[in-house]
C-alpha cells in the first residue's frame, strides 16, 4: 500500500493511499463532524456535515466535498475550519435540527445522542429555519423496538445495517424529498414484517428514532410490590458492557459491581443467567449426542439466539427441525425459577417475578412468545436491556464506581467459565465441546480452550475428533455470527456443499456482547475500536479466572439434577426446558399462496 | 418502389397529436382514396416541425406548402383544390410563408430562417416509423463507416475533434467522456441514453425521439463500438408514450434489418438496445440516480467519484449521453468533425435545440447554431412577446438555470457565456417572461418544483430547499422581512456548495439569479408589501375606480360582502374583508375595477 | 436483413428517390397545369410521363409540381419550365412524346425545344 502526503489544516500527515480525508484528519488529530457516517456500513456522504475545502496541487476542488468519501491524493490540501466550511456545517446542522423533535430532556437518548453532542460541539445557539416538520409516526407495536420518525435524521445508518450488515433489510427510505420517511414496506409496523428484533438498527441509530421499548417501570412496579418475590438474572454479556454506562472503557468487566448494584436496587434474589447457560449445555449436549448416536436430524443448530430463531422461522423454515429444542438460557432460568426455586423457597410460583437483564432487544420478544410458559405460568416476566439497567441504577442514586464487588446469591447464581462464554461468538460451541468431549472420552480433559471457534471471523469451521461408541469420529462444527453470514452458510448446507454435525448461530456480529441492548457506542468511536473484540475479551478473561470451567462440573447444576430434574432430556426437563418453533410468513399477503408460487418460479 | 407525385406530411409529434393530428391524417387518407389519388399521393406521419404554436401542421410537397392550425374540416378542401387541382389553398397557409403570391421556401420563413436543423434534420421530413426513410437520409451509413472503416479509437478521436459537448446540461466534451470509458477492462460495458428530460417546459429530446428515433439508436451503437459496449439502454420517462412506441418500433425494425443485434455488417460487433421506463422522478435524470433506477433501486444519487465511465451500471464502465448529444454523432461520423465545427463557436461548436416557451409569439422547437445572440432567438425567430408587452427576462436551463435580462440580451448563446451570467444552457428550455411576470413568483415556481423532486438523501437539498421555499412563500404573501432575504442568500450559497448532486447544487440558481438582477422586486415585496408585476395575489388590492357606474353587479358577486355601494354611486371595496378572489373584476362590465 | 454495408447503400439509393420530393430547395421546377381544362386536354398522362422520366433518368434536382389553371386554356396541356438563372419557358399542346423530348433536350441537355413553346406558336 502506497502512502501519500496530505496537509490538513496545515498539518502534514502521511497516510495510506486508500484513506479518506476523514480518516487522514483523524491521524492529524482533527475530528471532522459526521452524522451519517458509520464505518464500513454507511459511507454515503448524505448528511453533508463533514464537508471541507480541498485543493489538489493548488487547484481548488469544486464546491465543498464530503470528507468521509473523498479519497486522499498526493499534494492534497484540506481546510476544515474556514468561514465557508463553518457556515456550511452550521447551516446543514441547523437544517437537520429544524426538522427534528427536539424534546431532548425527556428523550431516551438524552446524554448519548450523537446529534445532541454535535450540536453542543458546534455551539449551535440558534435555529434559523423553522417551518414545517415531517410527518411524525411512532410505531410502538412490537415488544422490542420502537420506531419514532419525529427524531429521524434520515442518515440511513439503520437501513444499511439491516440490509447490508445483517442481510435482512426490513427498513428503507419511503416517499421522496421532504416527505421521506424510513419505514418498513407498505407502511407496515415493524411487528408485521420479518424483523428479528436484533436491535442492530438501534445500535446504528445516532438518535432516538429507533429505540428499545422500555420496561423499567414494570420492573420497579414488581420490586415495589411487597407480595412479589423478584428474581433478577443477568446475561454474561451484560457485565462486559454495563460499565460503559458509567464511563468505564469499553469492555471493562464489572461483574462484582453489577451484582452489588442489583442488590441495592431491591431485588429479592440476584442470580446469573450463566447458571442456566451451564444447564443449557447439559440439555443440549445430551440432545446432540442423542441425535448423533440415533440418526437424529443433523446438523443440530443452537437455539439460544432469539434473533436467529426468528430469522430461521421467516427465511429458512426448512431448518426448523435442525434447531435444538432447548429453550435459551434466559427462558430456562425462568422455568427453573418458577418451579425448582419456588418449591425450595416455599413460595407460590404465581408470586415469583423473573426479570432478566439482557444485552438483547429480541429477548423482550422471546419472553413474550406464547409457548414460553409452563402450565400457564410465564417463564420470564420482564426482560430489560443493559442500557435500561444502567438507567435504573442511576435512578436509585447508586454511585456505581464506588461499589465493592459482591457475589451472586447461592442457589441459581453459580456458574462455570463455560457458561460465561455464551456471550461471545463461539462461546456456546466451546462450552458444549468442553462437556461433550469429556462425556465421549470419559476423561477430564485438560486442554479445554478451543481457539478455532474464537474470534470475529464470520464463518469459523473446525473438525473435532472424538470417540463415539468406541469409534473415533470426525465431528464437523461451524460457528457463524451475523445473519447475513448465517444465510451464506445455510445455502451451502442446503446445496450439499458443506456438511456439519453441530452449528452455533448468533444473530448479532460478535455474538451477544454486541447485542442490540448493549451500551451505545458512537460512530466516532467505532472508527477505531471494535467493541465485538473488546467486550469479548472481558468474557474470555472471566472464563480464564474461573476455577470451574466446564458446565457439567457446576455443583449447583449437579444439585438441580439430583433434586429436581433427574436427568437431561427426560420428562421434567422436556416439559419445562424444551420448546417448539413454527414457520412464520413475512409481509402478510392476502394471496400468500400465489406469492409463494411466483417466488419459487423466479428462483 | 412506388413513385408518388405528392407527399402529404402530417405532424405526429405529441403537441400536434394532442390536437388531433392523427384524425387529420386519417381524413387525408380517406379523402385521397375516395378521389382515387392514393397511388399518386403518399400520406405520412412525421416528427415535430418545431413551430408548435401553429400546430397541427401539415406540409405538402413538392411545393412545400406549410398549412398551419389544421383541422379535420379543412382536409377536404385541401385535397380537392391543392392535391387534385394543383391550386394551393392560400387561406389555409401559414401567413409568413406567403410572399405576395409566391410560396416561400420553408428556409425563408422568419421562424426557420436563422435556424440550422442539424439534430432535427429529419424531424418533419421522414416517417419515423419507417426505417427505409431513415436509411434514405444516409441512415446507418455512419455506423457502417465506423464498423468497417474506422477503429474504436478513431471514432473517439473524431468525436473529440468535433468538440461536441453534452447537450443535456453538463456540457462535458463527449469525446473525452468516451475516452475515459474505453480503456477500462471489463466483461461488460454499457451505453445509456438519458431520455428522462425532466425540465418543465423542455421537449427537445421528446421531439427527437418521436421524429427521428433511429438517429439515437445508430449513435448508441457507434458509441458502443467506440468504448467496447455491447448493450445499450434508453431510459425514457414514462410520460412520453409516443416516444416509447416509436423507439420500440425503431428497435424492432433495426433488428429485422440486421442493423442492431449480432455481427452488424459482418464486422463482429454486437449491439443490443433495450428501452427502460422512468417512473416520474426528475432526479432520475441525474446520471447516478438514473443508474440506480435501472438497477431496480430507489432513484437516489450517489457520490462521484467513482464516475460512471469507470464504475457505472452494475459497477461496469458506462457512458451516459443525452438524446440530443447522440443525435449529432452519426452526422459527425458521416460528414466529418470539420463540418460540425462549421456551425457554432470555437468552444461550443455545433447547434442547440431550444424549447421556446412562455410569453413569446412563436412557441415551439428551434435549433440554432451556438453563438447566435439571444436577441435573435427571441425577436427574429420567436417573434417577440405577444400583445405588445415588453420583454423582461428569459429563463434558460429550467429549474437549474437563471434568468437573463434585457441588458444582456446581446449575449451569444453558448455554454460558457451563459454560465458567466449566472445561468446555464441546461437542456435547452427557454422560458420568456414579460412585464407581467413577477420574478419572485418565477423563482418560487421553480423552487416548488425542485422541492417536490428532491430525492431526499442529503440534508442541504432535502431540508434547505424546503426552507427556501417557505421563505419565498412568506415573501409573496407579504410576510417577508429583510432578514429573510439574507437568510435566503445564505441558504442558497450553502445548498449550492454542499449538495450531493446536480439537482441540489443548481436548485438555488433561479433564486440567486433573480435576486441578483431583480432585487428591487424582492425588496418591493418585503419592504412595501407590493408586487410590481401585479401577480402575487396577497399583495394586490382590488380597487374600484371612477369609471364605476354604480350598477351593483360586483356587490352581488362578492362572496364575502366586501363591497359597499348604492345604485348610481361609486362603490367601495373594504380591504380588510376582501379575500382577493377577483370575482368583482370579472363581473364589472365597465372595467372599473383594477388590481394593483 | 442486411449483412453488409453494400446492401445498406443499395437500400439507401432505392429509398432516396422517394424522399427527394421533400426538399423545396430544388434547382429546376416543371409546373404542369392540372386544372379541369388541362386534365380534359390530357394533362394527366403528361404528368405521369414527366414523373417517370425524372425517376428513370435520376434527375434528382428536378421537381414536378402541379398547378391550377395557368390561364391560356386553349393551349392546354401546358407545362412551364423554371430553370434557375434562365427565363421561364412555356410549352403548349404537350403530350407524352413531347414531354419525353423536353426532358431529354431541355432539362438534360439544356437546349430549349423551341418548336413546342408558346413563343413559336404565337409567331405563326
Amino acid at each position: 500500500m502506497e502512502k501519500v502526503n496530505v496537509k490538513i489544516n496545515n498539518i502534514n500527515v502521511q497516510v495510506p493511499e486508500d484513506y479518506t480525508v476523514l480518516m487522514a484528519a483523524r491521524d492529524a488529530g482533527i475530528d471532522i463532524p459526521t452524522l451519517c457516517y458509520l464505518k464500513d456500513i454507511n459511507e454515503v456522504a448524505a448528511c453533508r456535515l463533514c464537508v471541507v475545502e480541498a485543493s489538489v496541487n493548488g487547484v481548488p476542488m469544486r464546491n465543498l466535498p464530503a470528507s468521509c468519501v473523498l479519497k486522499v491524493q498526493e499534494g492534497m490540501e484540506v481546510k476544515t475550519n474556514t468561514k465557508r466550511v463553518r457556515n456550511a456545517v452550521r447551516s446543514n446542522l441547523e437544517l437537520i435540527l429544524a426538522n427534528h423533535n427536539r424534546e431532548c430532556l425527556t428523550c431516551q437518548r438524552n446524554g448519548t445522542c450523537e446529534l445532541q453532542s454535535l450540536s453542543d460541539e458546534m455551539g449551535i445557539s440558534d435555529i434559523r429555519y423553522n417551518g414545517e416538520q415531517r410527518r411524525w409516526t411512532i410505531d410502538e407495536v412490537s415488544n422490542s423496538i420502537v420506531r419514532d420518525s419525529s427524531k429521524c435524521i434520515l442518515c440511513g445508518r439503520c437501513i444499511s445495517t439491516c440490509r447490508d450488515m445483517q442481510g435482512i433489510g426490513i427498513l428503507d427510505f419511503t416517499g421522496r424529498g421532504f416527505e421521506t420517511e424510513i419505514a418498513p414496506a407498505f407502511d407496515y409496523s415493524m411487528n408485521d414484517v420479518p424483523c428479528i428484533y436484533c436491535g442492530q438498527c438501534i445500535q446504528a441509530c445516532p438518535v432516538a428514532a429507533l429505540r428499545e421499548k422500555t420496561n423499567i417501570d414494570d420492573v420497579w412496579a414488581a420490586v415495589d410490590d411487597p407480595d412479589k418475590i423478584v428474581i433478577v438474572q443477568t446475561a454474561p454479556a451484560v457485565r462486559a458492557s454495563l460499565g460503559e454506562e458509567f464511563g468505564y472503557p469499553i469492555g471493562t468487566r464489572v461483574t462484582g459491581k453489577m451484582v452489588a448494584a442489583l442488590r441495592r436496587m431491591g431485588f429479592d434474589k440476584v442470580y446469573d443467567t450463566n447458571f442456566t447457560a451451564d444447564l443449557t449445555i447439559m440439555e443440549e449436549g445430551t440432545e446432540f449426542l442423542n441425535r448423533v448416536k440415533n440418526g437424529g436430524k443433523l446438523p443440530m443448530i443452537t437455539s439460544c439466539s432469539p434473533g436467529w430463531i426468528r430469522f430461521c422461522e421467516f427465511n429458512y423454515p426448512e431448518f426448523i427441525d435442525n434447531l435444538s429444542t432447548c429453550k435459551s438460557p434466559q427462558q430456562m432460568f425462568g422455568a427453573i425459577a418458577k418451579s425448582y426455586y419456588a418449591e425450595k423457597a416455599g413460595v407460590d410460583s404465581k408470586d415469583v417475578v423473573v426479570v432478566s437483564v439482557m444485552p438483547c432487544t429480541s429477548k423482550k420478544n422471546e419472553a413474550a412468545r406464547p409457548e414460553m410458559e409452563v402450565d400457564r405460568i410465564r417463564d420470564v416476566d420482564i426482560s430489560i436491556t443493559t442500557r435500561e439497567l444502567g438507567t435504573m441504577i442511576k435512578q436509585t442514586g447508586i454511585k456505581f464506581q464506588n461499589l465493592e464487588d459482591e457475589e451472586f446469591d447461592r442457589g441459581m447464581g453459580e456458574y462455570t467459565g463455560a457458561g460465561v462464554l455464551f456471550g461471545a461468538t463461539g462461546g456456546v460451541m466451546e462450552a458444549a465441546l468442553r462437556t461433550v468431549a469429556d462425556i465421549l472420552t470419559g476423561e477430564q480433559l485438560e486442554d479445554i480452550e478451543y481457539k478455532q471457534v474464537r474470534g470475529i471471523e464470520y464463518i469459523k469451521e473446525a473438525t473435532v475428533t472424538l470417540p463415539i461408541d468406541g469409534k473415533d469420529t470426525d465431528i464437523n462444527i461451524a460457528v457463524v455470527h451475523g445473519t447475513k453470514h448465517i444465510a451464506e452458510l445455510l445455502e451451502d448446507v442446503k446445496s450439499g456443499k458443506k456438511d456439519y454435525h453441530f452449528i452455533e448461530f448468533m444473530a448479532c456480529e460478535g455474538g451477544c456482547v454486541n447485542g442490540g441492548g448493549q451500551s451505545h457506542v458512537s460512530a466516532k468511536t467505532r472508527m477505531y475500536l471494535d467493541r465485538r473484540v473488546e467486550r469479548a475479551k472481558a468474557l474470555y478473561e472471566e472464563d480464564s479466572k474461573k476455577e470451574i470451567r466446564k458446565s457439567h462440573h457446576n455443583p449447583e447444576i449437579k444439585k438441580l439434577y439430583e433434586e429436581f430434574l433427574r436427568k437431561p432430556n427426560q420428562e421434567i426437563s422436556h416439559k419445562i426446558l424444551h420448546t417448539r418453533y413454527e414457520r412464520k410468513t413475512s409481509y402478510d399477503l392476502k394471496n400468500q399462496e400465489e406469492y409463494d408460487k411466483l417466488k419459487d418460479s423466479i428462483k | 418502389m412506388a413513385i408518388y407525385r405528392a407527399h402529404v406530411l402530417v405532424c405526429g409529434g405529441t403537441g400536434c397529436a394532442s390536437s388531433n393530428s392523427a384524425k387529420i391524417k386519417e381524413k387525408f387518407e380517406e379523402k385521397i382514396k375516395e378521389m382515387d389519388l392514393h397511388k399518386e399521393v403518399q400520406v405520412i406521419s412525421t416528427g415535430c416541425f418545431g413551430l408548435c404554436e401553429e400546430g397541427p401542421i401539415v406540409v405538402i410537397y413538392p411545393e412545400g406548402a406549410f398549412y398551419n392550425k389544421m383541422t379535420v374540416e379543412k382536409v377536404d378542401k385541401i385535397v380537392e383544390e391543392h392535391i387534385y387541382k394543383g391550386r394551393i389553398v392560400k387561406d389555409f397557409l401559414y401567413e409568413d410563408s406567403l410572399d405576395e403570391d409566391l410560396i416561400k421556401s420553408l428556409s425563408e420563413v422568419g421562424f426557420y430562417k436563422k435556424q440550422r436543423r442539424v439534430s432535427l434534420r429529419n424531424c418533419g421530413i421522414i416517417n419515423p416509423e419507417d426505417i427505409k426513410e431513415y436509411i434514405a437520409q444516409d441512415g446507418y451509413m455512419a455506423l457502417g463507416k465506423a464498423l468497417i472503416e474506422m477503429t474504436p479509437q478513431e471514432v473517439i478521436e473524431t468525436v473529440k475533434k468535433s468538440g461536441l459537448r453534452g447537450r443535456g446540461g453538463g456540457g462535458f466534451p463527449t469525446g473525452v467522456k468516451w475516452g475515459f470509458a474505453a480503456p477500462n477492462e471489463a466483461d461488460q460495458k454499457y451505453i445509456i441514453c438519458n431520455a428522462d428530460e425532466g425540465d418543465p417546459g423542455a421537449f427537445m429530446d421528446r421531439s427527437i425521439l418521436e421524429g427521428d428515433p433511429h438517429a439515437v439508436l445508430e449513435a448508441m451503437a457507434i458509441a458502443g463500438y467506440a468504448i467496447g459496449a455491447t448493450k445499450g439502454y434508453v431510459y425514457v420517462r414514462a410520460e412520453y408514450p409516443i416516444a416509447v412506441k416509436r423507439l420500440e418500433i425503431a428497435i424492432d425494425q433495426a433488428k429485422k434489418e440486421g442493423l442492431l443485434g449480432k455481427d452488424i455488417f459482418g464486422s463482429g460487433f454486437d449491439f443490443e438496445v433495450e428501452v427502460r421506463l422512468g417512473a416520474g422522478a426528475f432526479v432520475c435524470g441525474e446520471e447516478t440516480a438514473l443508474i440506480a433506477s435501472i438497477e431496480g433501486k430507489r432513484g437516489m444519487s450517489r457520490n462521484k467519484p467513482p464516475f460512471p465511465a469507470n464504475e457505472g451500471l452494475w459497477g461496469k464502465p458506462t457512458i451516459i449521453n443525452n438524446v440530443e448529444t447522440l443525435s449529432n454523432v452519426p452526422q459527425i461520423i458521416n460528414k466529418g468533425p470539420e463540418w460540425f465545427r462549421g456551425y457554432g463557436t470555437d468552444k461550443s461548436p455545433g447547434t442547440k435545440v431550444f424549447a421556446l416557451g412562455g410569453k413569446i409569439n412563436n412557441t415551439g422547437l428551434v435549433e440554432i447554431p451556438m453563438g447566435t445572440p439571444l436577441k435573435e432567438v427571441i425577436y427574429d425567430i420567436g417573434g417577440g412577446c405577444p400583445d405588445g408587452k415588453e420583454f423582461k427576462a428569459v429563463q434558460t436551463g429550467g429549474p437549474s438555470g437563471g434568468c437573463i435580462t434585457k441588458d444582456d440580451i446581446d449575449t451569444p448563446i453558448d455554454f460558457d457565456s451563459l454560465v458567466e451570467l449566472g445561468s446555464m444552457m441546461g437542456s435547452g428550455g427557454m422560458i420568456v417572461m414579460d412585464e407581467d411576470n413577477c420574478m419572485v413568483d418565477v423563482a418560487r415556481f421553480f423552487l416548488d418544483f425542485t422541492v417536490d423532486e428532491s430525492c431526499g438523501k442529503c440534508s442541504p437539498c432535502r431540508e434547505g430547499t424546503k426552507r427556501m421555499l417557505e421563505i419565498l412563500n412568506r415573501i409573496v404573501e407579504g410576510k417577508g422581512t429583510l432578514e429573510d432575504l439574507d437568510n435566503l442568500e445564505e441558504l442558497a450559497e450553502n445548498i449550492k456548495n454542499t449538495s450531493l448532486c446536480g439537482l441540489g447544487q443548481t436548485a438555488p440558481n433561479p433564486v440567486l439569479s433573480t435576486l441578483k438582477y431583480f432585487r428591487e422586486e424582492y425588496e418591493a415585496h418585503v419592504l412595501h408589501k407590493k408586487c410590481p408585476a401585479g401577480v402575487c395575489q396577497a399583495l394586490l388590492n382590488y380597487k374600484i375606480t371612477e369609471n364605476c357606474r354604480g350598477c351593483t353587479r360586483c356587490v352581488k358577486v362578492c362572496p364575502v360582502n366586501a363591497i359597499e355601494g348604492k345604485v348610481k354611486e361609486i362603490h367601495e371595496i373594504d380591504q380588510a374583508v376582501c379575500i382577493k378572489c377577483g370575482a368583482c373584476m370579472e363581473a364589472c362590465p365597465f372595467d372599473a375595477i383594477i388590481r394593483k | 436483413m442486411m449483412k453488409t454495408l453494400e446492401e445498406l447503400k443499395k437500400l439507401r439509393d432505392e429509398s432516396k428517390k422517394n424522399m427527394e420530393m421533400r426538399d423545396t430547395d430544388k434547382k429546376t421546377r416543371i409546373v404542369v397545369g392540372m386544372a379541369t381544362c388541362g386534365i380534359s386536354a390530357g394533362a394527366r398522362p403528361v404528368l405521369q410521363t414527366l414523373i417517370e422520366e425524372v425517376d428513370e433518368k435520376n434527375l434528382s434536382d428536378v421537381q414536378i409540381v402541379q398547378t391550377g389553371c395557368i390561364g391560356i386554356c386553349r393551349y392546354e396541356p401546358i407545362i412551364e419550365v423554371y430553370k434557375p438563372g434562365e427565363e421561364k419557358v412555356t410549352y403548349i399542346f404537350v403530350d407524352s412524346r413531347k414531354a419525353k423530348r423536353i426532358i431529354d433536350e431541355h432539362i438534360i441537355k439544356g437546349k430549349v425545344v423551341n418548336e413546342y413553346t408558346i413563343g413559336s406558336e404565337e409567331k405563326r
